[in-house]
């Protein structure tokens, strides 16, 4: 019978149905960090329990982890507890850390996939919403709480429901200077922050099918900012090419074997879906968050919008206008920033900076003055690489902070954060109201490209523009 | 080895309540990150809204959760989407150690739900229309008994009430105060243990 990837992963892993669309599922893999651990870790000690799988959990610290000076201890004594904390119970528990010492840490999502430990087929959890980005691999993948990392610690194992999948195509192709990130910007703009609410979504199409797996991981990234708790692309070349050699990759004739299981997971093409749209990839521009939700973006050539044709849509709109200082009408290339952020699960990958410096080198552009810019790689394996082909001293060049891994001014919960009342453009993913530390601090998202043009200009700007990049 | 304990059954939740306006509240609002790094959730309930509530101030507005009337309120009813954003427990073990035991919305950020459901904070989905009136009745007479019902499946404000929906099966597990997700999965142990002999992924890569 034709099936969905969703569905075969899925009934593949359940260990029990529970009643009323509430099933117990296997989980592959568990991804670890330090910010939603400890209280699991606690619970289960309190509990008396072990961990039952401890082959299929590896840990890694990145949220709070120090971007500049990163030698022990910490100056932060928090932040610092929470580091030992994870050694001790990884240590105690015996789980794969993947440790700063041994330069092996980056964030949890990047390092994931670049080790190979990400697989098309696994179920992949972590307490952290992002983990759908393992989903651009053909896994099952999703964020869950603390409470349910001790299920899953102490069980290897958590209670879901079924989710319905829309299938989201992209056809045609993308115009110069228009990245995966404006790609996914673009969707939950269409369909809105809420749409994905109870949904897998699937993507596919010409645009999805050319993307290269950081690409794919991108795109999978922010299904939760359109509501969606897993986002998926079906396993292809491009995959197994990404997987091939990686060090927890399988390797000689399992690897075939794996490549032929992988296959066979794909979506069939007479597959039924809860719901289906296509979009036109040639019509997305670079795009760019004005407000407090991600749903709130606009095209780079766009303006603020409002007033709303109805009460409640024009006060929400108002009062993300008024948080973030703009007026209707504006248009938003021009709105100035204090600061530019190149990072995250989202956009700190090689082919990230790569895009970046590249362009940096090409214009010879610099970021303009009074502007805070930072590039913090997504991993310790992106930063060596990067330094290795000398890029780090492009970004120098221009004026960027060249950084050590960390998750750093996507969350703030390290030293790296806005000043009250601070503008930043960033390549991550949440633009809410007090994401990067500071309660009235403000938010544009935007793709690696476009935060660069806006790092140079000081204010919003047409990446294709600033960059000289023409069809 | 004691993957079982005990839970209190949760049958209704009643007391005065919060109404709050607006759909897409995310998690970050909820409790913001800098309260994530504590290794314990004890101190969470002081933090609830810290930004939001700091911003009323400073506007010389008064947050829901700094409103006198509203104090030691017990049920949360609000729009669309909330609890939306990241995955931190500490959202919902914020709002529950505030005071808050159970949340009445149009619809639920996917994690959020769960992560409440896990601490013993039933969720339960409104219609938008029963959304709007119960938040006005609230509004009107914030000193109203309300009452969350999962026996019979309502809200109650004051001598208003409205259905509401949740997942059955998680119904039965509170009502009964069986809602400890890792006894429920601990009665599954061996059959974890028999699916993972049949994944390939972990038996060398050969088909099932
Ligand atoms: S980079 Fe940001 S979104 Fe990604 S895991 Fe870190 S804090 Fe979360």
């Amino acid at each position: 019978m034709a099936a969905t990837l969703y569905s075969k992963v899925f009934d593949q892993h359940v260990v029990r149905e529970l009643g009323e669309d509430q099933y117990q599922l296997f989980i592959g893999l568990h991804l670890i960090h330090e910010a939603t651990s400890a209280q699991a870790f606690a619970m289960l000690r309190e509990r008396g329990l072990k961990v039952a799988y401890p082959d299929r959990n590896v840990a890694t610290v990145d949220h709070i982890i120090p971007t500049d000076d990163t030698s022990r201890p910490f100056a932060d004594a928090q932040s610092e507890a929470m580091l030992s904390a994870l050694e001790q119970n990884t240590g105690s528990f015996g789980l794969r850390f993947l440790s700063p010492e041994r330069r092996e840490n980056g964030v949890v999502h990047v390092i994931g996939a670049e080790r190979g430990l990400t697989q098309p087929g696994l179920t992949i959890v972590c307490g952290d919403s992002h983990t759908a980005t393992h989903g651009a691999f053909g896994a099952l993948a999703f964020g869950i709480g603390t409470s349910q990392v001790r299920d899953v610690l102490a069980t290897q194992s958590v209670i879901v429901n079924r989710l319905k999948v829309r299938r989201i195509e992209i056809t045609g192709e993308l115009a110069p200077g228009v990245s995966a990130k404006d790609v996914i910007l673009y969707v939950i703009h269409r369909l809105g922050p809420k749409a994905g609410v109870g949904y897998a979504y699937e993507f596919g199409g010409p645009v999805v099918d050319a993307m290269s797996m950081d690409e794919r991981m991108t795109v999978c990234n922010m299904v939760v900012e359109g509501g969606a708790l897993v986002g998926y692309c079906n396993p292809d070349d491009t995959t197994f090419a990404y997987l091939h050699g990686r060090p927890s990759a399988p390797q000689g004739e399992e690897w075939d074997r794996a490549v032929a299981w992988w296959r066979s997971l794909a979506s069939d093409p007479d597959a039924e879906y809860d719901d289906r749209v296509v979009f036109d990839g040639g019509e997305i521009s670079p795009m760019v968050t004005w407000g407090v939700n991600l749903g709130q973006s606009v095209p780079v050539d766009g303006r603020v919008p409002g007033p709303a044709a109805d009460a409640a849509g024009e006060a929400a709109l108002a009062d993300a206008r008024t948080f973030m200082g703009v007026e209707a009408g504006q248009p938003v290339a021009g709105i100035g920033i204090d600061v530019a952020f190149l990072g995250s699960c989202t956009n700190g990958r090689l082919s990230d900076f790569v895009e970046v410096a590249e362009a940096l080198r090409r214009s010879g552009t610099r970021v303009a003055e009074g502007v805070r810019a930072l590039a913090v790689p997504g991993s310790q394996e992106v930063r060596a690489q990067l330094v290795e082909r000398g890029l780090d001293k492009v970004f120098e060049a221009a004026g960027f902070e060249f950084r050590q891994p960390g998750c750093s001014m996507c969350i703030a919960m390290n030293q790296d954060r806005l000043n009250d009342g601070e503008t930043a453009a960033s390549s991550s993913n949440r633009n809410f109201k007090g994401r990067q530390g500071s309660p009235t601090g403000r938010t544009l998202i935007m793709s690696p490209l476009s935060v660069a043009a806006a790092a140079v200009r000081g204010a919003v700007a047409d990446p294709r523009e600033v960059f000289g990049i023409s069809g | 080895m004691t993957a079982m304990v005990a839970t209190q059954p949760l049958v209704t939740v009643s007391g005065t309540a919060i109404a709050m306006e607006g759909d897409d509240i995310d998690t970050d609002r909820i409790i913001p990150a800098r309260h994530l790094k504590s290794l314990t959730f004890d101190a969470l309930g002081t933090f609830v809204f810290e930004g939001d509530r700091q911003n009323a101030k400073a506007a010389g507005a008064v947050h829901p959760f700094d409103a006198p009337e509203h104090a030691g309120a017990s049920v949360l009813v609000a729009g669309e989407n909330f609890g939306c954003g990241s995955s931190r427990e500490h959202a919902p073990q914020a709002l529950h150690r505030w005071g808050i035991r159970a949340i009445a919305a149009v619809s639920f950020g996917e994690i959020f739900r769960g992560n409440s459901a896990t601490i013993g904070l039933p969720c339960v989905l409104l219609t938008p229309e029963a959304a709007a009136e119960a938040r006005a009745a609230i509004t009107a007479a914030p000193a109203a008994e309300v009452t969350v019902d999962l026996e019979t499946k309502r809200l109650r404000v004051a001598e208003h009430s409205w259905p509401v929906e949740i997942n059955e099966a998680l119904r039965r597990r509170f009502v009964s105060g069986t809602w400890d997700s890792l006894s429920t999965l601990a009665e599954g142990t061996q059959d974890a243990a028999d699916l993972s002999r049949r994944l390939p992924y972990l038996n060398g890569w050969q088909a099932a």
